[in-house]
């Protein structure tokens, strides 16, 4: 373990009004790894994955990318050191088509027409509904399909970091594992690096090299997804009582 | 109907530069969710540059009047966009995170700002110009009554239907476009995929007055005449067919900038002119009570 870190955080602060939603992360991916981060409600992982683009800008602590600061960089330059993320709540435009929802994430990046449709197959080899409802508007999606708009939008700007928030909520538990079974794929082909918040702490687990546990705006626990998954309080915590296997 | 028919011309014009006025408030309002009331202004301001360039081209001797219009459009674009520029980020920018009504109090302080800043430039009084463009055509003619299709009312329609493509295709095949539709729909959502958001904005309020700027340099050339104060009621009946359009939807500020018109010059012609403003604010009122979306407004819930 002695590769630098591709996204290394450091005392992360960061707040919402006067409610201090984290309150001094340490965090460090490498390159090629899937980190996941899991937590209750509420714990601030969605905040997190947030303030690495800025939103809200950290109060204290840093968050360097590849070795460089980018603590203070502005929100939308954030994306063009190709960084991409699928939000909480998939946010995907509702009112323009699946094709310009794509377009979005391949304009983050400035990807030239080469690089476009080369980013185009992959999205619709992963997901191939997508290409079928390309004319369609975002908001006319089932919920799963807007999940899988959202990836492909990330993966759109050809991302070296991918941060996905819960991407199995609210999905079908078959639409769920074809998601992640799309995640695995991306990490073992293209060695692309992803963080992934998720409720669904066994999935999350059991895809991720590493894990995180957080609780209430501080990491308490980490380890690899083996190890935390044996631990008796992640069992009791998120996973029994939680959905199973 | 002949004389019906010489109405549909004329409201048609009419409803052309409202609807030119109305795509700047809808364009607004769709991305920072404030109605512009400077807007109107901004229309006013580009009357007045319109009519300065104009002279100005006229001093230096040029007489082919294709070529001044043509000028004299672009100059006036320019130049009234970078006034949209600035109101936006003297007066609205600053106040973006502020409480709702901040940039809205700002807004009518700033029409009164252009307004004033105009009385003091230009004086007080109505400003005339000959007719640029003159002659036209007899479309019909029986019992003494004409109908008249003149030059400056096709150079009027013909240029909105031009500029109206352009910024039709810019709104749907453009980065520029894209970029804006995707702050429309979720700003926060659009930073996170590189989009400045901020520039972005700018762009709007530039492209809405450079529309406006299209508007004022017809109403020159219609009514032959500017002056400080036109830019209020022109600015209101453009938000008329904004909201009657639904407030947010380019199609319906263009559709509902042709209604108000329509409606102003019927009523003015069938009943009285007197009464013509409170026919096109009745409809504002009618509206807002009885379809608060407008005719092509989208819904409030979308499916998510």
């Amino acid at each position: 373990m002695s590769a630098a870190p591709l996204l290394a955080i450091k005392g992360l602060r960061a707040s919402y009004g006067k409610i201090e939603a984290l309150k001094g992360v340490d965090l460090d991916i490498k390159p090629g790894e899937i980190v996941a981060l899991i937590g209750a409600n509420g714990a601030g992982k969605s905040t997190l994955m947030m303030t690495i683009f800025g939103k809200p800008r950290a109060r204290a602590g840093s968050i360097e990318f590849d070795g460089t600061d980018i603590t203070e960089v502005p929100t939308h330059q954030i994306a063009r050191l190709r960084i991409a993320q699928a939000p909480e709540g998939r946010r995907i435009f509702p009112r323009m088509s699946v094709a310009e929802n794509l377009q979005m994430g391949a304009d983050a990046t400035d990807s030239t027409e080469a690089e476009r449709s080369t980013s185009l197959e992959r999205v619709f080899k992963l997901f191939p509904r997508l290409q079928e409802r390309l004319t369609q508007r975002g908001g006319t999606l089932s919920g799963g399909e807007q999940q899988m708009l959202a990836i492909g939008r990330a993966l759109m700007s050809r991302p070296r970091l991918l941060l996905l928030d819960e991407p199995s909520l609210g999905l079908a538990p078959l639409i769920a594992r074809q998601i992640f079974e799309a995640i695995r794929t991306l990490n073992k082909q293209d060695g692309l690096t992803v963080l992934i918040v998720e409720q669904n702490a066994n999935h999350a687990l059991r895809l991720a090299h590493r894990g995180y546990v957080m609780v209430n705006g501080l990491i308490t626990l980490s380890g690899s997804g083996s190890e935390l998954l044996q631990r008796p309080e992640i069992r009791s915590a998120y996973l029994e009582g939680g959905r199973g296997g | 109907m002949d004389y019906f028919a010489q109405q549909l011309i004329n409201g048609l014009v009419l409803g052309s530069i409202y609807g030119l006025i109305a795509i700047g408030y809808t364009m607004v309002y769709g991305i920072v969710g404030m109605i512009n009331f400077a807007h109107g202004d901004i229309f006013m301001i580009g009357g007045f540059i319109a009519l300065i360039s104009f002279l100005i081209l006229v001093s230096f001797g040029l007489t082919f009047v294709p070529v001044i219009l043509l000028i004299v459009l672009l100059v006036s674009m320019a130049i009234t966009a970078l006034y949209g520029w600035t109101v936006e980020r003297i007066a609205y920018r600053p106040l973006r995170h502020s409480f709702r009504l901040a940039p809205m109090l700002s807004a009518i302080g700033m029409s009164f700002v252009l307004m004033n800043y105009s009385q003091i430039a230009q004086g007080a009084r109505v400003k005339p110009v000959p007719p640029i463009i003159t002659g036209g055509y007899t479309l019909y003619e029986a019992d003494g009554f004409v109908v008249r299709l003149s030059n400056v009312q096709i150079v009027v329609v013909v240029t909105t239907i031009v500029l109206l493509a352009i910024f039709t295709w810019l709104v749907a095949k453009t980065r520029l476009g894209r970029d804006m539709r995707a702050c429309e729909q979720d700003q926060t959502m659009a930073a996170l995929l590189g989009v400045d958001v901020d520039r972005t904005i700018s762009m709007t309020f530039v492209i809405g007055a450079a529309l406006a700027a299209v508007a004022g340099m017809m109403y020159l050339l219609y009514y032959g005449l500017v002056d400080f104060f036109m830019g209020f009621v022109a600015g209101i009946k453009a938000f008329t067919a904004a909201v009657l359009g639904g407030i947010g939807s380019l199609p319906g500020a263009m559709l509902g900038g042709l209604l108000i018109g329509l409606i102003e010059t019927m009523w003015s012609a069938y009943f009285s002119v007197e009464y013509k403003d409170v026919a096109a604010f009745s409809i504002l009122i009618i509206v807002l009570i009885f379809l608060p979306t407008g005719l092509l407004g989208r819904p409030e819930v979308e499916k998510v």
